[in-house]
């Protein structure tokens, strides 16, 4: 299991915009630099993306939800 | 309309500007807050804090309902919405009527019309205002796109309706890519604004961005002066001043008059303004949008003319006149804004949260600060990134120069990075000295940008 973490704090989004498809689902297969979501901090949005290849167990962050610098967002089973 | 009791529905410098403004002519202030701006140095200035709901904007300051909802809750007869946020929304503004509140703004249809580029573009043509060669309104589908781009020349730009602010704009340099480009900018802004609608403009190289403030009341509508807001970076403004330098005179006497007209023809009330490129090369100046609000860099036309913006935008909302005639505007000597961001300039303007250890700030005459935080205060990560703005008032251009460089190198903040080095090394520029910056001059000038060049 390893988990993706947000280096920035801010807003973590699952979507790219309020009426779009999330980036990745919990079940999904994720390579290694593929994005699961976005942190918006003062209206810059960054990309979070999987150190791993994989299968995504979980998202421990909410859409919409806060983050710290450190927080765990998801976590991947890799294989 | 009465105003007694105003809720502020906004944040950082802006919020506590307004509450000072309303403090002075003896109005409570209610702020509009999200849960962690509930300790914000506005929230201390203001008699009422309302919490309107978490941090995210869009479920705070918004949230329509919950501003709305607030202003219900305790008590208050009128609205400010400041810039950003709900500020251009007419659907906001009208709903803020609508709940028999004074709303401190223009009309929701004069913020609709300016809020739709194309038929704002018209507009100001129909008011004898400048503009560029483009398209009669926005693009149909029977439009002879490649004809009508034939008439405005290459290169050009695509723009979307509903953009503004240099969002929806993709640039044309041959008639081979006009057609696929149109089609990709229709997608877009579709997807960005909910409005597909694309019309054509000329391009212009290297163009000043100047600006005409107005004030109005439905039928008199006057000006104050003009401001050059051209150092600029990803169209986010950084230094502004007022009056504009270097403009002729038939330049400057001609945005003035047309920037009125355009006010008076869409019955304007409240404070607005006419932006302007201005070609040096050519000495022409032409329209690009008009904001319907009050803008960050008010201060700077606040200093040149001894005048209170937000009060007199207060005082047309409540008494529906304007008690300034154009024989009450005298201008005096130049004024410079400085932003103050907390982004950090050696790391790509990354956005810079945390909390600012120690604030100090400069002094001496004609130097203004109008901060959102004072020492202690935490930045948070949810909102812009504006900290303070540093305003700086002489006699003429380069004794402000002057005056700014000592205020910038008085300035001492510790706690999180800040775009002070760039404001420096801007002002010290010979082109910005001798007038011949351009809006996209620190994009182009690597040694601005530190070690993200």
């Amino acid at each position: 299991m390893t988990d993706i973490i947000s280096p920035l704090p801010g807003i973590f989004y699952r979507k790219p915009g309020p009426d779009k498809e999330p980036y990745a689902a919990v079940g999904d297969r994720i390579d290694a630099g593929q994005t699961v979501g976005v942190v918006e901090i003062m209206k810059q949005f960054s990309e979070v993306r999987s150190d791993v290849s994989g299968i995504l167990e979980s998202f421990a962050i909410e859409d919409s939800g806060t983050v710290n610098p450190g927080d765990v967002i998801a976590t991947v089973t890799e294989g | 309309m009465t105003v007694e009791k105003l809720l502020v529905a906004n944040r950082g410098e802006i919020a506590v500007r307004i509450i000072r403004a309303a403090r002075e002519l003896g109005i409570k202030t209610v702020l509009a807050a999200s849960e962690p701006d509930e300790g914000s140095y506005a929230a201390q200035l203001a008699d009422e804090v309302a919490i309107i709901g978490p941090a995210p904007a869009g479920k705070s300051y918004l949230n329509a309902e919950a501003v709305l909802e607030a202003a219900s809750a305790t008590g208050c007869d009128s609205l400010h919405p400041g810039y950003g946020f709900l500020s251009e929304n007419a659907g906001f503004a009208r709903a803020v009527v609508d709940r028999g509140l004074t709303w401190i703004g223009p009309s929701a249809d004069a913020i609709e019309l300016m809020g739709n580029k194309s038929r704002a573009r018209q507009a100001a043509k129909a008011a004898g205002v400048p503009t560029l060669r483009g398209s009669d309104g926005a693009l149909t589908p029977d439009s002879d796109i490649l004809g009508i781009a034939e008439t405005v020349g290459y290169p050009l730009v695509v723009k979307a309706s509903a953009g503004g602010g240099g969002r929806g704009i993709r640039l044309v340099t041959a008639a081979a890519d006009l057609l696929s480009t149109v089609e990709i900018a229709q997608a877009e802004a579709q997807a960005a604004f909910g409005d597909s609608t694309v019309y054509l403009e000329q391009f212009v190289h290297r163009a000043r961005h100047v600006e005409v403030q107005i004030i109005g009341d439905g039928a008199q509508v006057i000006h104050l002066g003009d401001r050059d807001c051209s150092l600029q970076r990803r169209q986010q403004k950084i230094v502004e001043e007022a009056p504009a330098p270097g403009l002729p005179d038939d330049v400057r006497a001609t945005i003035l008059a047309s920037s009125i007209e355009l006010g008076r023809q869409c019955h304007y009330s409240g404070l607005g303004t006419v932006e302007f490129l201005y070609n040096p090369d050519t000495q022409e100046a032409a329209f690009i949008e008009m904001n319907t609000r009050l803008q960050v860099e008010h201060p700077v036309t606040e200093m040149i003319t001894g005048l209170d913006l937000i009060r007199e935008q207060i005082l047309v909302a409540r008494d529906g006149a304007l008690r300034l005639t154009p024989e009450d505007i005298a201008f005096t000597g130049h004024a410079f804004e400085f932003r103050i961001n907390a982004e950090d300039p050696e790391n790509g303007f990354m956005p810079s949260p945390g909390t600012l250890e120690r604030l100090q700030w400069p002094g001496g005459p004609g130097v203004r600060i109008d901060s959102g935080v004072v020492a202690g205060s935490a930045v948070a990560p949810f909102y812009d990134s504006l900290l303070a703005k540093l305003i700086v008032w002489d006699s003429s251009r380069d004794q402000a120069m002057a005056r700014s460089a000592g205020a910038l190198s008085e300035v001492l903040i510790s706690g999180v990075k800040t775009t002070l080095p760039l404001l420096k090394a801007v002002l010290a520029r010979s082109e910005v000295v001798a007038v011949e910056h351009h809006s996209k001059f620190i994009e182009t000038t690597p040694d601005l940008l530190g070690a993200s060049a």
